[in-house]
């Protein structure tokens, strides 16, 4: 196992430990949002899908980096446009 | 020059991480929880932004084509869905998720193997990795989309030997796997691995029945969690890594609340094919003798007119008729006749967690009028009328005793407490479990006929001519 893969691990297991010391208790009016807010943070896959897009002309990978691309920002621009849409409702009825 | 640069791209990579974090921690707080929305947005914006100055990136004419598909068919899809078709929409975007990780996996092996490089042992590994959770979250996701949108069924598919059928596939993805690890310059080997994730995406859903949604929803957000994960190994970028730890963790917490909701353990919901399993239906056997009372919507309107306090139990059919906007206004005709109004949510109710809260909060119903399983359930004996909208399993008495019930020791609304019941169905055929509810043929217990929608519109007529 290299270093880095090692490196990776660790900072792995903390972040999941923030995770769920950060997230822990949220009441379930706001599971749905909890669940597509943090859906449209795993698009974060985009930052990938940038880098083997435009490294290189076209090849296969690129391509598929081309496609990986369209879904993740699917998932991004969706994922947040749509958890904000339903955290307003939920502001709305708050105000009343 | 180019340092500086590479160093502001990882520290605006920081930043983004941080902003995740406390992006997480706000949307678990009613107060703070658009904000926190828009600070996760924030977080990814810059990093999207930092890696587009990365000088590795030659070519931007693909991404930008990209980044503009994707947008534009994000942006009008979320503009454009329905509130009930909630589950649906986190469904498909929990798929398109981990297609992109395992597109990113297989693209990154690709270049590996084109440069022809030597591939490592970690190369490898990560690879499979990516393929694999990328692949099975959306294969996954499709089927649970599918399922829940009604174009396929949405009861448990079993099959013979099933179990059998699913070790076999494991044990080939294993042997391939091996393989690959000894021939790493093998593209074909590499796609056989990528169709078995693919199928294995399929094989998780299929047994896997409508109720038991909201616990498959949850995982399979956690899974594309992951596969982010493994695209920041494959990258050795410590943000992705952070971001995606932090969407597995958010959906595993998700899925073990779902669990313990149902009383039943992640392994049950996933290998068991709840509801098709006929044998265990405990005392429904002797349904047929016992009767039912029916009652129409002039008799319960006055009922529920001239009740001190009601309380509305909605379930899965209020969100197939979409009747929460009519449920509103019964709720509002009641309150004028002074009828103090309550509704109770039960954490599996619907198909995905918070389903029935997005619902009634699109049909502008009081935050502080929704109470929680815990808080309610106390209240039900001085309650005159609880009145039950499409739910069934959550409120079937059976749980609390009949040990034979597949659903004993689920935690219930205790609805048959109440002094009286009103059941809106459309049938008498059994919910999600597939067996029969006693609490139909309690004395105490009205069963209100027909759709949803149509009968509580006709309820808000009738109160109304009680005024």
């Amino acid at each position: 196992m290299s270093p880095e893969l090692l490196t990776g691990l660790v900072v792995f297991v903390l972040a999941s430990f923030v995770g769920f010391e950060v997230i822990n208790k949220v009441p379930p009016t706001l599971h749905t949002p909890l669940m597509s807010g943090s859906n449209a943070i795993s698009g974060i896959a985009v930052v990938g899908a940038l880098l083997i897009a435009g490294t290189q002309d076209w090849n296969i990978t690129s391509f598929l980096g081309f496609f990986a691309v369209i879904l993740a920002t699917i998932n991004v621009v969706g994922g947040f446009l749509v958890t904000d849409r339903m955290l307003q409702m939920f502001k709305k009825k708050e105000a009343k | 020059m180019n340092n500086t640069l590479l160093t502001g791209i990882e520290l605006s990579y920081l930043v983004a991480a941080a902003l995740f974090i406390v992006g997480l921690k706000k949307l678990g707080s009613p107060a703070t929880a658009r904000q926190g929305n828009v600070i996760a947005a924030v977080g990814m914006l810059i990093a999207i932004v930092a890696t587009l100055i990365n000088q590795a990136i030659v070519s931007y004419e693909l991404i930008i084509v990209g980044i503009i598909i994707g947008s534009l068919i994000g942006a009008i899809t979320a503009q454009k869905v329905a509130m009930t078709e909630m589950p649906q929409m986190v469904g498909i975007f929990n798929g398109v998720g981990g297609a992109a990780s395992a597109l990113v996996a297989v693209g990154e092996y690709w270049r590996l193997l084109d440069e022809g490089a030597n591939i490592g042992f970690d190369a490898i590994l990560i690879a499979i990795l990516g393929i694999l959770i990328g692949g099975v979250t959306f294969t996954g996701s499709i089927l649970a989309f599918a399922k829940l949108q009604g174009l396929v069924s949405g009861s448990p598919v079993t099959f013979p030997f099933q179990q059998q059928f699913n070790a076999s596939l494991l044990l080939t993805f294993l042997v391939g796997s091996v393989y690959l690890f000894i021939h790493p310059a093998s593209p074909v080997i590499l796609l056989a691995l990528v169709t078995l994730s693919l199928v294995f995406g399929v094989m998780f859903v299929l047994p896997i029945g409508g109720g038991d949604m909201p616990v498959v929803i949850s995982l399979l957000n956690s899974f594309s969690g992951v596969a982010a994960s493994v695209v920041g190994f494959i990258l050795y970028n410590n943000m992705l890594i952070i971001a995606g730890a932090l969407v597995g963790a958010s959906g595993l917490i998700l899925t073990q609340i779902m669990c313990k909701a149902m009383n039943r353990s992640l392994a049950s919901v996933l290998f068991t094919a709840f509801g098709s399993d006929t044998s265990g239906t405990g005392s429904g056997e002797t349904a047929t003798d016992k009767t039912v009372h029916a009652i129409d919507a002039e008799e319960s309107a006055m009922m529920l007119g001239y009740a001190r306090n009601v309380v509305i139990v909605p379930g899965y059919g209020m969100a197939v008729a979409q009747a929460q906007h009519t449920i509103r206004e019964l709720a509002e005709q009641l309150e004028k006749m002074g009828v103090e109004v309550r509704y109770a949510i039960h954490p599996v109710a619907g198909r995905m967690p918070g389903h029935m809260n997005v619902l009634l909060a699109e049909a502008n119903v009081p935050y502080n009028q929704l109470y929680d399983m815990d808080d309610i359930n106390p209240e039900f004996e001085r309650t005159d009328v609880a009145l039950v909208i499409g739910a069934n399993d959550v409120v079937n008495p059976a749980a609390r005793h009949d040990q034979a019930s597949p659903i004993y020791g689920m935690p219930i609304l205790e609805v048959d407490k109440a002094h009286h019941t009103i059941v809106i169905k459309r049938s008498m055929k059994s919910g999600f479990a597939g067996i029969e509810n006693e609490l139909f043929y309690d004395d105490k217990t009205f069963m209100l006929f027909g759709s949803a929608q149509d009968v509580v519109a006709n309820l808000v007529s009738q109160v109304k001519q009680l005024q």
